[in-house]
């Protein structure tokens, strides 16, 4: 196990090299000057612009300003934004928001995802299944943004200012702890949460024919302990195996909820920094995704070894 | 004219005021029930540089530094005039040098005295392009300013010869062309007086900001928030009626109204355009609809062989009578703009209605007749570009509309990711004909809408305008013995325009905002910010 966990560590280093690489290739030569965006909607001082572009190597051909970067990243720098601030500051900053919404996102579609997906699954074609069913579908159909806009006016606004019940932010507030990320992490999850649950009723409605299950049956074991321990341990396999790239999705993809919102995560940097083409932010965001998004899949590569015995790895 | 428009409108905000105000006393729309001590929050963006005067080009950061500073003038909220603050009397014979006396007393917030030496050396450091302040260009008319900003290399000294200290109090500028206005352009933030201190340290200043303005910095946690409050020495006309201002950064205005509208947010900054057609419902006698100094134009390639022909005035002529501005302002954008007749906008010291004549008037008509007589738009075609990221497609598209119907030129919009690579193809003059331009005011005097925009050579003429008469009277304004005169000097600059139309004027732009139930007296001034030191928070 320690040796296969290692060779995949090894083979995450090229992986983050070719990232970097085509993400910066990308960045420079997309169309723009980065140092316009600098000075809003006027036109930009021409002497100080190149004195700018002077001193961040703006100017230099593509190889040398990524050679520049990259070895910097191996001295532990990151780079600094157009504006002077070191990046790994603005990660530092942005990324426990997003960190924080997208874990109590992922426990909100995790346990609300699995728990419908279960009870639908045991009551086959019943009312709660039926109920189950149809609630995922429309949201599965509608866009975030609209989940997203109609909470905030109902919950937010309205609950607030015809009810008097100041319990969700309407926009993101530090000081309320966690109550703050419900209704963002709520938006966020819904979409992977009705998927979630959809995956796991098929899923254990598949298991709980199989053969390994009805011989637990027939053993006379207890319903609860037959469905926990032997269907859907089993079932859970292509969960997992979803949730785990719904992580990395869930911090890179709430750029919406983020603005929705008002939360100030890596989101809003990763598009601000788009817009300003300032590669060095870019590449600092998207390195620290593919990151997270290898350590994921690792994790999940090593629960299906708990889930199932018969996986092993050497 | 228009003194009296906004005369009316702030008479209608105190009006309101009174309504809002439960058991409220006379006088100025005032309350007895407001608390000195309160501070409020505004809709702010994050700053996108350093906060240091010369270095804010951008609305995030320059609305903070125009609380923490107060330069030698500033400019009433409600007139758009410009008034003294820390300059006593600034004197000239000759509009070429100026003679600037300093009130005693003014202190920064670190409690260093305000001093001659404060501004000079502010205004040396900011012009110096080995400090890479994106505003130093504004120093460009005091003498000296080509040895600190050379066209190439670094400088090789740090002083403008044209600025002087006499003693604590005094200190003259010599400019090496006479600009009549120069006072005016003393009101931007560039010009601000920067403490001692800063020197040996500005990028520590630039994060921890030590300024001389109503209002003294507190913290700036990124991206979250700036928190100022009152400095008690502030010595301005305008001494602040609250505790402070906390600057609430947000990614969208959408956000931001709906934390208006639950209370979470104090005053924003201009309504999203989701809620534009509902929001005076919305929010009832707290919502403003007040004129700004900015205006949209459609600019045109006179540097293109296809526009450059002295003909082609007609056509442009023709193309702007073939707008019908008032039902696009009216229906397209929902009110939030103001069909123009001039170049200059509304509110701003010279403007004069109608100075663009018929030109700016929709007469399909004659639109038709003057497109023909000037020879046709080149293969019967218009192409606008703008950019995709402001908003500007919904109305580029009605523009073009206007037009194929108008006059049967097919008019089409082409629009650019977003405003840099936009702004990449109009100076790199890669456009075909025409294009999205506009001009927000740096001083609300009618000189910034002309000078910096249609001179020959001006930094924002990006359209390759050049007239000589057009020059010459903007020359003969600048040398003018009065600004008084110098006003009607670019009216009359402004009046050659309609003949070679480089631009059409589409519309002024307008401030759609609101307040929260917790402030009241918010007013908002032509630059579309509020008249801070004026809110008051109820207790």
């Amino acid at each position: 196990m320690g040796r296969y966990v290692i060779r995949r560590l090894i083979q995450a280093i090229p992986v983050l090299i070719g990232a970097t690489f085509l993400i910066y290739a990308i960045v420079f030569f997309l169309p723009g000057d980065p140092v316009q965006a600098l000075a809003g909607e006027k036109r930009a001082d021409p002497i100080v612009a190149e004195m700018i572009r002077q001193k961040y190597h703006l100017n230099d051909p593509f190889i040398v300003q990524y050679w520049d970067y990259i070895s910097g990243v191996f001295r532990g720098d990151l780079g600094s934004s157009l504006q002077g601030r070191s990046v790994s500051e603005m990660l530092g900053e942005a990324f426990p928001y997003t960190v924080n919404l997208a874990l109590v996102a992922f426990v909100i579609e995790a346990v609300v995802g699995v728990a419908a997906g279960v009870m639908a699954a045991l009551r086959k074609g019943k009312f709660l299944d039926q109920l189950i069913l149809i609630s995922t579908l429309l949201v599965i159909s509608i866009p975030v943004f609209v989940t997203g806009f109609i909470l905030q006016l109902v919950l937010g606004v309205q609950l607030k200012n015809d009810y008097g019940i100041d319990f969700f932010s309407v926009s993101f507030n530090e000081d309320d702890g966690i109550r703050a990320y419900l209704l963002p992490a709520f938006v966020l999850a819904s979409l992977s949460l009705a998927y979630v649950a959809r995956l796991t009723r098929t899923s254990l409605m598949e298991t709980m024919r199989a053969d390994y299950v009805r011989t637990a049956v027939a053993k006379g074991l207890k319903r609860r302990r037959v469905i926990v321990r032997h269907a859907l341990r089993n079932a859970l396999i292509p969960i997992v195996t979803f949730l785990g790239a719904d992580l990395g999705g869930l911090m890179g993809g709430a750029v919406i909820t983020e603005k929705i919102f008002n939360m100030h995560g890596i989101g809003g940097l990763i598009a601000q920094a788009v817009y300003q083409k300032q590669g060095t932010i870019i590449v600092g965001v998207v390195t620290l995704l593919v990151l997270i998004y290898l350590v994921t899949t690792l994790l999940v590569d090593m629960l299906y070894a708990v889930l199932d015995p018969r996986i092993r790895y050497e | 004219m228009p003194e009296a428009a906004r005369a009316r409108w702030v008479l209608a905000v105190a009006t309101s005021v009174v309504l809002v105000a439960t058991g409220c006393s006379s006088g100025g729309g005032g309350s007895s029930s407001s608390d000195t001590s309160k501070t409020f929050s505004y809709q702010s963006s994050e700053p996108q540089n350093p906060l240091q005067p010369a270095n804010a080009n951008e609305v995030g950061g320059g609305r903070i530094l125009q609380n923490l500073f107060r330069g030698l003038v500033d400019y009433d909220p409600s007139t758009a005039k410009i008034r003294m603050q820390v300059a006593d009397k600034i004197d000239t014979s000759d509009s070429q040098t100026f003679t600037v006396t300093l009130k005693d007393g003014w202190k920064f917030h670190d409690g260093t005295p305000v001093h001659a030496k404060n501004f000079v050396d502010a205004w040396n450091w900011g012009a110096t392009t080995s400090n890479n302040q994106i505003n130093s260009s504004w120093f460009s008319d005091i003498e000296g300013y080509k040895d600190v900003h050379p066209a190439g290399g670094q400088p090789t000294v740090t002083t403008m010869s044209g600025l002087t200290v006499t003693d604590d109090l005094h200190f003259t500028v010599k400019l090496s062309n006479k600009v009549s206005y120069f006072e005016y352009k003393l009101g931007y933030i560039a010009f601000s007086p920067l403490p001692d201190g800063f020197f040996k340290d500005p990028a520590g200043y630039g994060q921890k900001p030590v300024g001389n303005g109503p209002y003294q910095f507190v913290s700036w946690s990124h991206n979250q928030e700036v928190v100022t409050k009152t400095f008690p020495d502030y010595q301005g006309v305008d001494k602040p009626k609250n505790g402070g201002v906390v600057f609430k950064m947000y990614n969208t205005s959408e956000a931001a109204y709906a934390d208006l509208q639950s209370s979470n947010l104090d005053v924003i900054d201009q309504v999203p355009p989701s809620a534009l057609a509902t929001y005076k419902n919305d929010l009832g006698n707290r919502a403003i609809d007040a004129p700004q100094g900015a205006i949209q134009n459609i600019g045109f390639t006179l540097y293109q062989s296809d526009w450059s022909s002295p003909d082609k005035a007609k056509v442009r002529q023709g193309l702007s009578m073939a707008i019908d501005r008032d039902t696009i302002t009216k229906t397209v954008l929902q009110g939030s703009r103001k069909a123009a007749s001039a170049w200059v906008a509304e509110g701003v010291e010279g403007y004069k209605e109608g100075a663009c004549g018929d030109a700016c008037k929709f007469d399909p008509a004659k639109a038709k007749a003057l497109i023909t007589e000037g020879g046709g738009v080149p293969g019967n075609k218009l192409t606008i570009t703008y950019n995709a990221d402001g908003g500007h497609k919904e109305w580029v598209d009605a523009v073009c509309n206007s037009i194929r119907q108008s006059t049967g030129v097919d008019c089409t919009g082409d629009p650019k990711p977003d405003f840099k690579t936009a702004r990449a193809a109009i100076t790199g003059h890669q456009l075909n004909g025409a294009f999205r331009t506009g001009w927000v005011q740096d001083y609300p005097l009618n000189a910034n809408f002309l000078s910096d925009v249609y001179r020959t050579g001006a930094a924002s003429n990006d359209f390759g305008y050049s007239n000589p008469q057009f020059d010459q009277l903007a020359k003969q304004a600048d040398e003018a013995s009065s600004v008084a005169d110098t006003v009607t000097g670019y009216q009359k600059a402004e009046a050659v325009l309609p003949s070679g139309m480089p631009t059409i004027p589409l519309w002024y732009y307008r401030t759609n905002s609101g307040y929260s139930t917790k402030v009241q007296s918010v007013m908002f001034d032509s630059f579309g910010n509020p008249a801070w030191t004026q809110i008051q928070v109820k207790g």
